[in-house]
């Protein structure tokens, strides 16, 4: 391990009667891309803005580049860089124009011309924010982000809202950044985001951690086993799936049935037998190989999709 | 105080990339001085002498509505957000919305100044010293007023009606838009509670009567304790985020803006001089100036228009 940079303990926000982070602890070390993954209103937004030095915590405690972000949020706005969720610019301020503005607020700072070519603004440098499309606003963000070279980024939902021409072109940039060993801490509602981009994930869950670790470990501990999705023209007695031959796990989600399987051809002939026997109908079938999507799903029993 | 000079610059520039601004602070106004120079005061100069005063002052007290609504919509669309996670302080956001308004607001004044000279041959500007420091406090006591307003509203709507509930007696019972002395006797008295109408008498003092800054300094010093007041309140109320709560206490300190003009309008209404002073400018409208002769002037038209 190397030495953190970043450091989560107990964590706990609420707002009013919403306990929105109940309990989140994580460290991430320098260099490292860690990734809460996890569904809207799972509190990754929160913790994020609370490392941020945005939002004031209930307790817990938390430190980044040993600072403590409440108590010297000002210092830390200077090591630190961000696209947050939810901003904007004014609609008149041309690209250039916000650049040097922010640049102009921090002591450390890195060349506005070079980031407006490294994110492929060049052409847009005399536009006007308000007429951006999604995509090239959301890479000015990133741009913005870099201008005081910070020590740690923070992108909350970087691809929100983004088509996937637009989300891999991102994905790009952020990969990129991982290789030039910056300290990044994303929050991601997307599996594939999370599984390409980050080294570790926290998958989260009602305001706590549900588990840790590589995108690697989360699937093993998974288990090997492949996902078959169906869904049959009539609902299925409880338990009647899991007894099926190689399956590990079964269960309803929203109307579907995911299965899972050790030896899936087995299973799925298997399937098609008793359902025959049952009279029942195979209305759809999908197979998967595990991804996190499985590890969310054995963890909470829901879906991450909202 | 780099940052202070950026954040100015930004706002100053904003606005002139803005047609509705360009309306507010530009058209309106120097409409409303041709309305009143040329049709309510007929050209006549001593007229249009007197009621430049309330014409600046309506120009000036614009700060309120055009510095509520520039700070709700930057809340309103997160562009506070991406400004709270650089290292800049609200004090001066605020401030440089200030101070960018006045800079905007003085070519207005001036121009108002030279037409009334140029167009209505208005012969002297009274006391231009304490034009100035009226202007200068004018603006920063109304535009802390449209920061305070901005900051215990949560949308568009509600700042615009609170706006207009704020607004139409500032301008309708001050002497702004109708000589104070034309007013009903309940509505003259009324006024004594309101900032606008110490604006108003203490600009019309300055350059109908020609009165130095130290004989008006019930007007001076009861703006200036009202624009530091209002700006601390406003200090103190605003928000960053568009979702934080509005709490009761805000409300209550919102409401501590009203305090001093509450108090000295008590005092006014007993014993002040405010009153009989604007009634005895107004009487002198249709007597006769000893020291100033105007020849070729109609006798009708030394005829207030009212």
């Amino acid at each position: 391990m190397g030495n953190p940079v970043l450091q989560v303990e107990n964590l706990v926000k609420s707002y009013g009667d919403v306990h929105a982070v109940r309990g989140v602890s994580f460290a991430v070390d320098e260099g490292e891309v860690f990734g809460l993954l996890g569904p809207n209103g799972a509190g990754k937004t929160s913790t994020v803005e609370i490392l941020e030095g945005l939002r004031d915590l209930d307790s817990g405690r938390v430190s980044v580049c040993g600072l403590d972000p409440q108590r010297d949020s000002q210092a830390l706005k200077h090591e630190i860089g961000a696209a947050l969720q939810s901003t904007s610019l004014p609609e008149k301020l041309r690209v250039m124009e916000a650049l040097r503005l922010f640049a102009s607020f921090y002591k450390r700072r890195r060349n506005p011309e070079e980031l407006l070519k490294r994110f492929g603004l060049e052409e847009k440098r005399n536009a006007f924010y308000g007429k951006l499309s999604g995509g090239q606003k959301q890479r000015l963000a990133l741009a913005m982000a870099l201008v005081n070279d910070p020590k740690v980024l923070f992108f909350d939902e970087p691809t929100a809202g983004l088509d996937p021409q637009v989300r891999r072109e991102i994905y790009d940039i952020i990969e990129e950044l991982k290789h030039e060993k910056k300290t990044i801490v994303m929050t991601t509602h997307y599996i594939e985001e999370a599984e390409r981009l980050c080294d570790r994930v926290a998958i989260v869950d009602h305001g706590k951690v549900v588990a840790l670790g590589t995108p690697r470990e989360l699937k093993s501990r998974a288990g090997s086993a492949t996902r078959i999705e169906v869904r049959l023209a009539k609902p299925e007695v409880d338990g009647a799936l899991k007894k099926l031959e190689g399956v590990s796990d079964a269960r309803e989600l929203d109307g579907a049935y995911v299965i899972h399987s050790l030896r899936p051809p087995k299973t799925i002939v298997d399937l098609v037998k008793h359902l025959e026997a049952e009279g029942n109908e195979l209305v759809s079938l999908e197979i998967a190989s595990p991804s996190l999507e499985d590890v969310f799903i054995e963890m909470t029993g829901r879906r991450l999709r909202d | 105080m780099r940052n202070f000079a950026a954040l100015t610059r930004m706002r100053i520039l904003l606005a002139l990339r803005n047609r509705m601004f360009f309306f507010f602070s530009a058209v309106f106004p120097l409409g409303m001085f041709f309305l009143y120079a040329g049709v309510f005061a007929k050209g006549n100069p001593r007229l249009v002498s007197y009621f430049l005063g309330p014409v600046i002052a309506f120009n000036v007290m614009g700060s309120f509505w055009g510095l509520s609504v520039a700070l709700v919509t930057f809340r309103e669309q997160g562009i506070l957000r991406r400004f709270h996670i650089a290292p800049v302080s609200a004090a001066d956001l605020l401030a440089s919305s200030i101070l960018a308004n006045f800079v905007l607001t003085l070519p207005t004044v001036c121009l108002e100044l030279f037409l009334a000279r140029a167009v209505f041959h208005v012969p002297a500007f009274g006391n231009l010293g304490s034009l100035a420091v009226f202007v200068v406090l004018g603006t920063v006591s109304f535009a802390s007023l449209g920061l305070v307003v901005a900051s215990v509203t949560n949308t568009m709507q509600e700042t615009q009606v609170i706006n207009q509930l704020i607004w139409l007696p500032l301008i309708f019972l001050s002497g702004a838009t109708l000589p104070l002395a034309y007013l009903p006797g309940v509505a003259q008295r009324a006024a004594l509670f309101l900032p606008a109408t110490y604006l108003v008498t203490g600009l019309q003092s300055a350059l109908y009567s020609s009165l130095p800054i130290w004989s008006l300094f019930v007007q001076v010093c009861s703006l200036l304790v009202w624009a530091l007041l209002t700006f601390f309140v406003a200090m103190q109320l605003f928000r960053w985020e568009p979702e934080a709560k509005i709490q009761r206490k805000a409300k209550l300190l919102a409401l501590a803006t009203a305090l001093p003009f509450f108090l000295l309008g008590v005092w006014e209404n007993g014993n002040g001089k405010i009153l009989p002073q604007a009634q005895a400018t107004f009487r002198s409208l249709d007597a006769p100036r000893d020291n100033q002769a105007q020849p070729n002037r109609p006798p009708h038209e030394k005829q207030s228009p009212f």
